[in-house]
């Protein structure tokens, strides 16, 4: 039995979308890492925009459009409380996390030298590897990779081995998408730090499952999607410190991030608009606040706890079925399960499973050199959210089962 | 046999199946029958672009018509490929070209037609359409 006090019947009523049926079976939605459901509490504030608010914000004098810059900035305030950030306008508002990184990458083309050297983790996405060898590309600055072992942990004493003066950038992310390792930002940040060194944490797994605190991280940058917590796609933020963004040039120019234009110069406008060009995903943005409010309104301490018992659970059910193989057994994780069956690819595993009403994600994961570090071409990846059950928990482990009885 | 008939004949195997896990079963069953691509022809050159896993395929012309050979590491996938291919072996390209596809709707496998399918399906298709294609500017 699970034993957290959460009435699940009474939140998974919030979200229509696991009423739905799939292929004639009840839905079972395990594809959490990739994107988060979204409660009805969220859907009605994304309606209630348009129905009422929709406008154009910071610009417009007129009363819509007043109410929709309040809404958008007391969203921006919401997200500030919910990371514990010093300052508002340290919290831009971004199209996600790839755009997020995007950002820092491109910002320190002019900050960064032939010879510098950038860290990062063997277990980042593929968001966060490519921006930064196409920084190395623009600015001759060296790569380097932070090992990991067969547990997917990190090696810390290599990673201790690798931090020189010549370190400039460390990046890793809070949690592995593909394996579901918590990896040890704490004492990445503060070796970092005394290297000299700026920190990057990519949030985009972790946000949903661990509240991160910035000013006791201490952090430089951290990034988290909307999507991945209850809230729409196409919105995410970027945490930087203040210090750093003053330092950043603007990534897009454009309307909203501008004080005075003439032909003859531009100057930027203050933080945070300097870093928000264009029209922002308002909707979206106003969404995301919303999100948060849910997920602060079940308690984040209670998610934590409760989706640990379901992990524990699902790993000890898994592994009961003869063959199989869990991918990433960190001593911390989240509730992520990637695993294969000895001699079954995990796409036929995810197309059978996705007959009998059950979604879970097979493939690299965006994560390629994960799946070269194991010798094999995918996992089938099962994420968990507050919303699963136990029961549900146990459809997948009888589906896996039944698609190995028609694979093997 | 035409393409067309062969078609037929597998839309006739398929309606004997009154549920999906009958249906993959015989695909699964379909592709242990798969003509094999020689290890040889195993490149990258030749891997299907579009799909999960990784399918090869190799043509080759046998007396003015196209023989398929192909492999997948994945078991639902070989099927796939090997329905495909018993359609379109052993065919004037001409013909490969111009033979519709309808059949795999026919069959209970219209979920795989969509082309953002993982599975890429529609790839495969285009692919063998494409052998059909070349071999054809080569005979003319």
């Amino acid at each position: 039995m699970l034993e957290v006090g959460l009435d699940i019947q009474k939140i998974r009523k919030d979200f229509p979308i696991l009423q739905r049926e799939v292929n004639g079976k009840p839905l079972v939605y395990l594809d959490n890492a990739a994107t988060s459901q979204t409660p009805q509490q969220v859907i009605d504030v994304i309606v209630d925009y348009y129905h009422r608010y929709n406008a154009n914000i910071h610009r417009g004098v007129h009363t819509l459009s007043q109410e929709a810059t309040d809404a958008y900035e007391a969203a921006r305030g919401t997200i500030q409380k919910h990371f514990n950030i010093a300052k508002a306008h340290e919290v831009i508002l971004t199209s996600g996390t790839t755009h997020s990184i995007n950002l820092v990458a491109s910002g320190f083309t002019s900050l960064l030298k032939e010879g510098d050297e950038i860290l990062v983790s063997a277990m980042e996405h593929h968001s966060n590897i490519v921006p930064w060898q196409m920084l190395c590309e623009r600015t001759g600055g060296v790569l380097k990779v932070i090992p990991m072992n067969e547990n997917g942990e990190l090696v810390m004493t290599e990673f201790h081995n690798l931090l020189s003066d010549k370190t400039k950038l460390v990046f890793c992310n809070h949690v592995s998408n593909a394996l579901g390792t918590v990896n040890p930002i704490a004492e990445i940040i503060e070796a970092s730090h005394k290297a000299g060194a700026a920190v990057l944490v990519d949030g985009a797994q972790a946000a949903a499952h661990i509240k991160a605190d910035m000013q006791a991280l201490d952090v430089d940058f951290y990034t988290a999607s909307a999507h991945k917590m209850c809230g729409p796609t196409g919105v995410g933020m970027l945490y930087g410190k203040e210090e750093w963004l003053t330092k950043l040039p603007p990534y897009q120019g454009g309307g909203e991030m501008i004080a005075e234009v003439t032909f003859e110069k531009t100057t930027y406008a203050d933080l945070p608009h300097k870093f928000e060009a264009g029209t922002p995903n308002i909707c979206g943005g106003i969404a995301f606040g919303a999100a948060l409010d849910y997920l602060n309104g079940i308690g984040m301490e209670t998610i934590v706890q409760y989706e640990e018992e379901l992990l524990n659970y699902a790993t000890e059910q898994l592994l009961a079925i003869d063959v199989l193989k869990i991918y990433g057994t960190a001593e911390h994780k989240t509730s992520v399960i990637s695993f294969n069956i000895e001699g079954i690819h995990p796409y036929d595993i995810g197309t059978i499973l996705d007959k009998l009403g059950i979604a879970v994600r097979t493939g690299h994961h965006c994560a390629q050199p994960i799946m070269d570090f194991y010798g094999i071409p995918g996992t089938v990846r099962a994420s968990f959210s507050f919303y699963n059950t136990k029961e549900e928990v146990d459809v997948l482990v009888a589906g896996v089962k039944r698609a190995r009885n028609m694979l093997l | 046999m035409t393409i067309a008939e062969i078609q037929e004949e597998i839309v006739d195997e398929f309606s004997m199946f009154d549920d999906w896990m009958q249906r993959y079963e015989y695909m699964i069953e379909l592709g242990k029958s798969l003509p094999l691509i020689e290890e040889q022809y195993k490149t990258e050159d030749n891997i299907i672009k579009g799909c999960q896993s990784k399918v090869w395929v190799h043509a080759e012309l046998d007396d003015e018509k196209l023989v398929f050979t192909a492999d997948s590491d994945a078991i639902i996938t070989k099927g796939i490929i090997a329905i495909l291919i018993r359609a379109f072996s052993n065919q004037r390209p001409q013909d490969i070209i111009d033979a519709n596809t309808e059949f795999i709707d026919e069959i209970g496998l219209k979920e795989h037609l969509s082309p953002t399918r993982a599975n890429g399906l529609v790839s495969m298709i285009k692919q063998l359409k494409l052998y059909a294609v070349a071999y054809q500017t080569q005979l003319n």
